[in-house]
């Protein structure tokens, strides 16, 4: 029978716990302050990261909402690329760019569905499902783009990932701005909805939430869904950073979006999670690969570096729930 | 053993425990949950290694490495799971282990004679050394176990619970084997909460509780209140007190309800203010009756009524939605999410009362759930401590605090006190009581009989997936209800 712990390290434990992702990030900085050229730690250089972090930073937050309900979504990267293609698309037709941003996002939000739905009508195990929607939404993307990049006028949505944006008193990117806004919206719907509540209690114990008469099927697929939408939205963003829709991009990048909200502190096996931790594990990701570029330091290095602090972050956190 | 203590970090699970085993005597070791049997039989067994006090054994020190030199030393633990390889045979599982090989390779020539001596020792002449376990019933294969423990000359074999999942045939077999073992030279140690089980089979008795030894003596002539007290640590009276409560209309009535597989048509009545207690073996279909009821698995025929109204529900959330609400058996795996607050757990069921314009108002959550804290004395930091860091009595409080708070009619309760210990299970019964005087409706299942009859107003017998008729309590002894969970009602 487990002893209850005293109150004092308990409340150590869990402001550990959520400082820790912003630990590593500001040693990330620190070390590159001291060893980087100057370029490093100036304005625009900063500039240049916030950029870089949108895409994996919104797929984040969606991830997070995914992870914390005990799930997994491998198929962001594929969507991503979707969403791009669809958008661009969209503006090809002659689409208002309102327009083609929501279709853009649509293209997320139904690929979200298609995963809720498979799994949760399916009984199939969320890695799997999604590892199969990585290939059909990559093939649809292929598709529709006719295997090949889509031109399309960007208009105002090149605006929204520039570095100097316009009006100039924003400073940073309104892509930037947008992945804040939705970072807080989302932190509050995690921690201050039903729907939060039921998410973190499905990931926790999901016979629990059956138990209280959580509706965990459908709950499930309003989360993918979710999931969905922010990476439709990434898509979008993605199409304006590039100015063309690539069937072809943002390959991989499930990965780094699965490893920031793993650096931030959620557990892959459901109930715990930050969309706050999330963000700072997106930073900490494109700081690191900016600071080594700028020291020149080679790609094979970056990747091994990041995946050390994969397994540092997991370890680190193992190690003080087995204190407890 | 003299003296045995054991630590888990502060808390001691042992503190000076006495423990005597004779030659050839049948030991029964007694105690609640949480009394420290199972960490002593670790201690024995070998698993565990005692922070202070002696074990001796045949004159001679007792300091085994681990549960593999325990048993080449001749003491074998036959845990309440069994520990078999289910595809492999007979004589593989026996010899597991311990088997007879010249480079590598097996000698089965040299096996088949210990694996037939020990299977004919034990009288267990339906089980041929070449049957896969997978293919063997509960019974026989826990006789593979002792027949491994034989093999390889134990003198004392440890039974934990060993009548917990068998038929009555079976148990018949299990206690003639024990008495063959017995006269056989082999010591045994006997754990078992059904206290009728050991007096028909035991020589004598140690009770523990809190992690000591508080009594010990021959078991012929000692009487079952005497040993429910010693293990309670008070008398009948505190150990389960009652309050007035009156039985009123008829709230919840089942016809012929059946599961899948169990419970196979099982009706009664249950009335507002009353307790009533379910009773079945391990398997009988206590909790899929519950389960069923509570719509958490398919039903596939019979009808519930709420208040002389049929209600039929699709799931947890209608059944909770018409003031049926179900606290499970397994708190880890099911009642509570571990990692989230004493709060969240509690107020799962029914979040709306807080939502305001979409948002969830956390302090009103909280408050609401610090008044359940109060009302029932949970030991615990505030509302938003993690459930997982509280003790299980204090986890348990939780998971009815989530039935008062969604304020249901009809409490379905599986097996509410396991695993808490004494005072929280006097704390509890008495809630039972409160909440039956408040006019709510109790189904209380137990494997525990001197719960049920402690606390109950009627008990029905489950045997096999039939229920029996609810009989008054007052008709009711152990024994009855014992003979009923094995042979099925008259």
């Amino acid at each position: 029978m487990p002893a209850p712990i005293e109150a004092r390290t308990t409340t150590m434990r869990t402001l550990l716990q959520s400082l820790g992702p912003f630990l590593g990030l500001a040693a990330v900085v620190v070390l590159f302050a001291c060893i980087a050229p100057s370029g490093f730690f100036s304005i625009y250089n900063f500039k240049t990261v916030a950029t870089q972090t949108v895409i994996v930073g919104l797929g984040a937050i969606g991830m997070t909402f995914i992870i914390v309900s005990g799930g997994i979504d491998l198929s962001v990267g594929s969507v991503i690329a979707l969403a791009s293609v669809v958008t661009a698309l969209a503006l090809r037709a002659g689409a208002d760019s309102g327009v083609a941003v929501l279709a853009g996002v649509a293209a997320g939000g139904l690929s979200g569905a298609f995963n809720g739905l498979l799994i949760t009508r399916l009984r199939v195990v969320p890695f799997i499902v999604t590892l199969g929607t990585l290939g059909i939404a990559r093939g649809a993307a292929k598709y529709l783009a006719d295997e090949q990049k889509v031109d399309a006028p960007s208009g105002a949505l090149a605006g929204w990932m520039t570095k100097s944006p316009d009006p100039e008193w924003l400073f940073l990117a309104p892509g930037v701005w947008l992945l804040f806004v939705l970072g807080l919206l989302a932190s509050f719907v995690l921690r201050r909805t039903v729907f939060g509540a039921w998410t973190s209690a499905i990931g926790s114990n999901e016979a629990t939430a059956r138990l209280c008469g959580v509706p965990v099927a459908r709950t499930k697929v309003w989360i993918y869904v979710t999931g969905g939408l922010f990476a439709g939205l990434a898509g979008v963003l993605q199409f304006g950073r590039l100015t063309v829709g690539d069937p072809t991009t943002a390959t991989g990048i499930e990965l780094d979006v699965i490893a920031a909200v793993v650096i931030g502190g959620a557990s892959l096996s459901g109930g715990t999670g930050s969309i706050l931790g999330s963000l700072v594990g997106a930073f900490l990701m494109s700081t690191l690969a900016n600071g080594c570029n700028l020291c020149g330091v080679p790609n094979f290095v970056q990747e091994t570096l990041i995946g050390a602090i994969i397994i540092a972050a997991v370890a680190l956190d193992a190690a003080r729930h087995r204190e407890a | 053993m003299r003296g045995v203590t054991k630590r888990f970090g502060p808390v001691a699970a042992l503190s000076g425990v006495d423990l005597d085993v004779r030659r050839g005597e049948v030991h029964a070791l007694l105690g609640e949950n949480g009394a420290g049997k199972s960490t002593l039989m670790k201690v024995l067994s070998g698993a565990h290694a005692p922070d202070e006090g002696t074990v001796e054994f045949e004159g001679r020190s007792f300091a085994p490495s681990g549960p593999s030199e325990a048993l080449r030393l001749g003491v074998a633990m036959i845990y309440q799971e069994l520990n078999l390889a289910p595809e492999l045979t007979v004589e593989q599982n026996v010899m597991l282990g311990n088997e007879r090989q010249r480079f590598g390779v097996a000698l089965r020539g040299e096996m088949r004679p210990v694996v037939e001596r020990a299977l004919a020792e034990l009288g267990a002449d339906d089980i041929k050394p070449t049957m896969r376990v997978a293919e063997l019933g509960p019974g026989q294969r826990q006789r593979v176990e002792i027949a491994r423990a034989l093999s390889s000359r134990a003198r004392v074999v440890i039974l934990d619970e060993p009548t917990s999942s068998l038929s009555r045939r079976e148990t018949e077999q299990l206690f003639e084997v024990v008495r063959r073992l017995r006269a056989g030279g082999t010591s045994v140690v006997y754990i078992s909460h059904f206290l009728e089980e050991l007096q028909e089979l035991c020589d004598r008795y140690t009770v523990l509780r809190d992690g000591k030894t508080v009594d010990s003596g021959e078991v012929a002539g000692t009487g079952v209140d005497h040993l429910i007290e010693q293990m309670a640590g008070r008398s009948l009276d505190e150990y389960f007190p009652r309050v007035p409560h009156e039985r009123g209309d008829v709230l919840l009535e089942l016809e012929g309800l059946t599961g899948e597989r169990l419970p196979r048509g099982a009706s009664f009545e249950l009335h507002r203010g009353e307790i009533l207690g379910l009773f079945g073996l391990v398997g009988a279909g206590r909790t899929e009756l519950l389960r069923a009821l509570f719509a958490l698995d398919p039903v596939r025929s019979g009808t519930v009524r709420l208040a002389g109204v049929e209600a039929p529900a699709s799931g947890p959330r209608e059944r909770l939605a018409q003031g049926v609400g179900l606290c499970s058996e397994d708190r880890k795996e099911e009642g509570l999410a571990l990692d989230l607050s004493i709060a969240d757990n509690a107020t799962l069921s029914r979040l709306d009362p807080f939502v305001r314009g979409g948002w969830l108002a956390r302090g009103q959550q909280q408050r609401a759930c610090e008044r359940w804290i109060e009302r029932l004395g949970m030991r615990c930091r505030d509302a938003r401590q993690p459930v997982g860091e509280l003790s299980g009595g204090n986890q348990q409080k939780v998971a009815l605090a989530r039935l008062l708070h969604h304020d249901v009619d009809a409490l379905l309760l599986d097996e509410p006190t396991r695993g808490i210990d004494v005072s929280a299970k006097v704390e509890i019964y008495r809630l039972m009581g409160e909440l039956a005087a408040a006019g709510k409706a109790l189904l209380v299942s137990s494997s525990y009989l001197p719960e049920l009859l402690g606390v109950c107003d009627r008990i029905a017998v489950l045997h096999r997936g039939k229920l029996g008729p609810a009989h008054p309590r007052t008709e009711c002894t152990e024994q009855s209800l014992l003979e009923e969970a094995l042979r099925g009602a008259e």
